[in-house]
């Protein structure tokens, strides 16, 4: 398989506790792949190992063939890979747009000197950025709110403008943490509309944790169910509804969010 | 080095390390559980100090003015927590930072207005001020007091944080203050111990100061505060014992090192930012290296 | 309001600022004169001060040490070699002291260049770790300036000071000018993705090294870019009082800096400004709370500190009640649309 992302027996003990056991998987470039499982059970952790927030205390990832286990954070997003909050991190004191020219800020190609004298590249580049963080707001339908507080956006809108933020680096692979959460059914299918769309136009891998069965049903291609930080399951969603582990796991609550 | 002149210097610094101990144990319990550094703690221990001396000037006897020096240090302590950080506590950090900083700098002002400027005499009692000749050591008995007082109070303490009810809450908030709250804990009603602890630790290391070198004025509790902090820092930020190991380690170095080069004398003050800078550089977490994400005292 | 009316609005401003400057040194007699030199300095202080504070979020007490830096360099390059074998009076000026020399301009960006530098070798203990720790080594730093300059005479003339610092017969321009392109340029790196990514830094740190930030490098390039304004406003200052020593930077000098920019808003620039004149004028006015007062018939005798006590209360209260300031983190054009659309909301 062509794999974006391996997850390579992947094992993090926090003092005492294993948080995460010995997890393997592979993300299928240009995939939709999902992260599921009870609370607790490891899976914002091992987006923080991906992402490099934290070193695995055993294991490798590896992008695209390259190791990246222990990455620094921000270099993780020079390699390409881009991540949303389970709750949501937006700047608050700033505007819609400004959050997501945050995004844009390797692609803004001018010097602090060119910035303070105000030098041609300066005035080139801010229009560049514009005009992309523009196209982005209207592929998520928020072009009205650009110039308002990021807090002044409904819930469901806000969380489009993270995913636009993290977006906006240019990711090849893209991290959603309970992207659906605490939207409405209307809401979530727009979202989902959305995510399918920006993998077709930016040419994207995604993985992404979620409760919502529905909604990971409509999106993953393929997932794995992880259980006190293990993997119980992996495979099409549709088998995972009916494997007895994952059932067991959930306590047969399926139809919650 | 003279062996007695070594022996001297010694002892020095263990008298000067207590001070610094007892007031960095303030400093790393606030900081434990609020996750603050109270600028104002080293002017808590000026306040000690200042109210000790008004009690004598006013014709009390020292053992009572110590006692009015330890708790109007203790209840000052209680009154900024209250009035000034309580309100805050969901607030930006940096307000509470900017806060801590304008009451350390409304305590000097105000003291200085109510005392002046100028440096006052502190008498202290004969029994604190005979002094010992053993060979041609000089030894105050505040130099033998000081040390051996700072680590009966350090046990005192010791034994209230690991044995008792109150001592475990405190530890707790510093590792989860939300966890501790929701477990019906007054979180509040801890803070305010750590507070009262803390600030008569601070008025004893005051009154100790002053006992050695007997003149007091509005701002001596910033440059000891700022060496008591960095003792904390380098002892490890949230330990009580790296706190009075970061003061002990302080007060020798600042004693002995100018004993040694006399021509560094002029830079005794700079060791403390010294050993800061070194802390951050190459171990930031200190000496007893507490991960304060997984706090414990 | 359109673009071009906005535009035309801001260069009559910097026009009408520009021909005051100009012309002040004819219209106003030389008291009023001082008081507009260290309003000017003072803001230039509390612009750069301001960005490593506000804007980007970052705790710290560092001005008095930067202004005592950028004072010392500029006087020792401005005094004449002569003068300074005189004044030195404890030794000898050590050789290097007597051969620097600059002009009047150079000289004050010596001084900024010099505390920018010190900044950046502060920057790589403090900013690795946890940003609490930046505010206690700014304010021992302040301390430990002073230590230097007391401990150093052959460089310094230890506590006795530098006297007899020339002053150009346009400071006033100078300072002038000097304000203006603090304030310009500090409004262009707020309008720039670094300005964006130190707003970022203190909204929420993780999420920008999330997004790819170097925190790192923005927090450095802030505190390198306050020190350096800080240590023109030092060169500036030393120029304008003609004597400089060890105690004038002290703590005392960032508190008022920290009052203006709470004042204006953490983060506003042109509220920095308006705090700036406020705060000073104030200062001025409270004097007379340090000196003997007669209230209800009877003598308070004179207490200095008084006027600090006030300030110092004022401090804790804006803490508590009036946390955002005037401004808030926004500029004043926007807070005047704000409040414009408030009013027409209302009829």
């Amino acid at each position: 398989m062509d794999a974006i992302l391996k997850v390579d027996h992947v094992t993090m003990k926090f003092g005492g506790v294993t948080a995460i056991d010995d997890l393997s998987f592979e993300v299928p470039r240009g995939s939709i792949y999902g992260l599921i499982g009870p609370n607790g059970a490891g899976k914002t952790t091992i987006f923080n190992i991906i992402t490099g927030n934290l070193k695995p205390t055993k294991g490798r990832i590896f992008l695209d063939g390259e190791d990246i286990t222990g990455i620094k954070p921000n270099k993780a997003v020079y390699k390409g890979i881009a991540r949303t909050f389970q709750n949501i991190r937006l700047f608050k004191s700033m505007t819609v747009l400004d959050n997501i020219l945050i995004g844009f800020d390797s692609a803004a190609k001018y010097t602090y000197f060119e910035a303070i004298l105000r030098f041609p590249r300066y005035f080139k580049y801010e229009k560049i950025i514009r005009q992309k963080a523009y196209e982005l707001l209207k592929i998520f339908n928020i072009e009205e709110f650009a110039n308002l507080n990021a807090t002044a956006l409904s819930y469901g809108n806000q969380r489009k403008v993270e995913i636009a933020r993290a977006l906006a680096t240019n990711p090849k692979l893209l991290l959603l943490d309970e992207p659906a959460a605490g939207m409405n059914p209307k809401e979530t299918a727009e979202l989902s509309e959305i995510i399918h769309k920006i993998k077709k136009d930016f040419n994207l891998s995604i993985l992404l944790i979620e409760h919502d069965m529905k909604f990971v049903n409509a999106m993953c291609e393929k997932l794995t169910v992880l259980d006190y930080g293990e993997k119980i399951f992996e495979g099409k969603p549709s088998d995972a509804i009916v494997d007895k582990r994952v059932i067991a796991a959930y306590l047969g609550d399926f139809t919650h969010a | 080095m003279d062996m007695q002149i070594f022996l001297q210097q010694l002892v020095n610094g263990a008298s000067l390390g207590s001070m610094y101990a007892l007031i960095a144990i303030g400093y790393t319990m606030v900081y434990g559980v609020l996750r603050l550094i109270n600028f104002a703690h080293g002017d808590i221990m000026m306040v000690g100090a200042f109210l000790t001396f008004f009690g004598v000037s006013s014709g009390l006897s020292f053992e009572v003015s110590v006692l009015i020096g330890i708790v109007g240090a203790a209840i000052v302590g209680i009154l900024t927590d209250k009035v000034a950080y309580k309100p805050l506590r969901d607030a930006p950090k940096i307000s509470l930072l900017i806060t801590a900083i304008g009451i350390s700098f409304f305590l000097e002002n105000l003291f200085t207005v109510l005392f002046g400027a100028t440096p006052k005499a502190f008498k202290a009692p004969d029994y604190l001020t005979k002094v010992f000749h053993v060979g041609d050591i000089y030894l105050p008995i505040s130099v033998i007091i000081i040390p051996t007082v700072t680590l009966i109070i350090l046990a005192v303490v010791l034994w209230i944080l690991y044995k008792t009810k109150q001592g475990m809450a405190i530890r707790a908030l510093a590792f989860d203050i939300q966890t501790v709250k929701l477990m019906g804990i007054d979180a509040d009603k801890i803070i305010m111990i750590v507070f009262i602890i803390g600030s008569s630790l601070a008025a004893i290391g005051g009154i100790f100061y002053a006992v050695s070198y007997p003149s007091i004025d509005p701002l001596m509790g910033i440059i000891v505060g700022l060496k008591a902090f960095a003792a904390a820092v380098l002892g490890g930020i949230g330990s009580v014992g790296g706190a009075v190991i970061g003061g002990f380690i302080l007060g020798f170095t600042e004693i002995l090192v100018v004993a040694l080069f006399p021509e560094l004398g002029g830079y005794k003050d700079a060791f403390a930012f010294f050993f800061l800078i070194l802390v951050l550089l190459f171990k930031p977490t200190g000496i007893m290296g507490q991960d304060l994400e997984r706090g414990r005292f | 309001m359109s673009k071009t009316v906005s535009y035309l609005i801001y260069t009559s401003l910097v026009v009408a600022y520009l021909a005051f400057v100009y012309y002040a040194q004819d219209l106003f007699d030389s008291y009023t004169l001082s008081i507009l030199s260290n309003i000017g300095i003072f803001a230039i202080l509390a612009l750069s001060y301001n960005l490593i504070n506000g804007v980007t979020g970052q705790f710290s007490l560092e001005p008095n040490g930067f202004v005592a830096i950028g004072a010392y360099f500029t006087a020792l390059l401005l005094i004449p070699a002569e003068t300074k074998i005189d004044m030195f009076a404890l030794t000898d000026p050590a050789p290097i002291i007597l051969q620097m020399k600059a002009q009047f301009l150079p000289a004050i960006l010596i001084g900024g260049i010099a505390a920018a530098f010190v900044a950046l070798l502060l920057s790589f203990p403090v900013f690795r770790v946890r940003g609490d720790y930046l505010a206690i080594v700014t304010l021992g730093f302040g301390f430990i300036i002073r230590i230097l300059a007391i401990n150093n005479p052959e460089y310094t003339n230890g506590a006795m000071g530098l006297n007899d610092i020339p002053t150009p017969d346009n400071i006033f321009n100078w300072i002038g000018i000097i304000a203006l392109i603090t304030f310009i340029a500090m409004l262009h790196i707020i309008y720039s993705k670094f300005g964006r990514g130190m707003k970022a830094v203190r909204d929420d740190e993780d999420a920008a090294v999330a997004m790819g930030l170097n925190t790192f490098k923005l927090k450095t390039v802030a505190f390198m870019t306050s020190a350096f304004f800080e240590g023109v406003g030092g060169g500036l200052l030393a120029s304008l009082l003609t004597t400089i020593t060890p105690d004038q930077f002290s703590f005392l000098l960032t508190f008022q800096l920290l009052i203006i920019i709470v004042l204006g808003g953490l983060g506003s620039m042109s509220g920095a400004l308006l705090a700036t004149i406020l705060v000073m004028g104030g200062m001025e006015w409270l004097r007379f709370l340090d000196e003997d007062m007669v209230i209800f018939g009877m003598h308070t005798g004179a207490h200095p500190g008084m006027r600090m006590v006030v300030f110092s209360i004022l401090l804790i209260i804006m803490m508590l009640f009036a946390r955002r300031g005037l401004l808030g983190d926004k500029e004043l054009p926007e807070v005047l649309s704000i409040l414009k659309n408030k009013l027409t909301k209302r009829k």
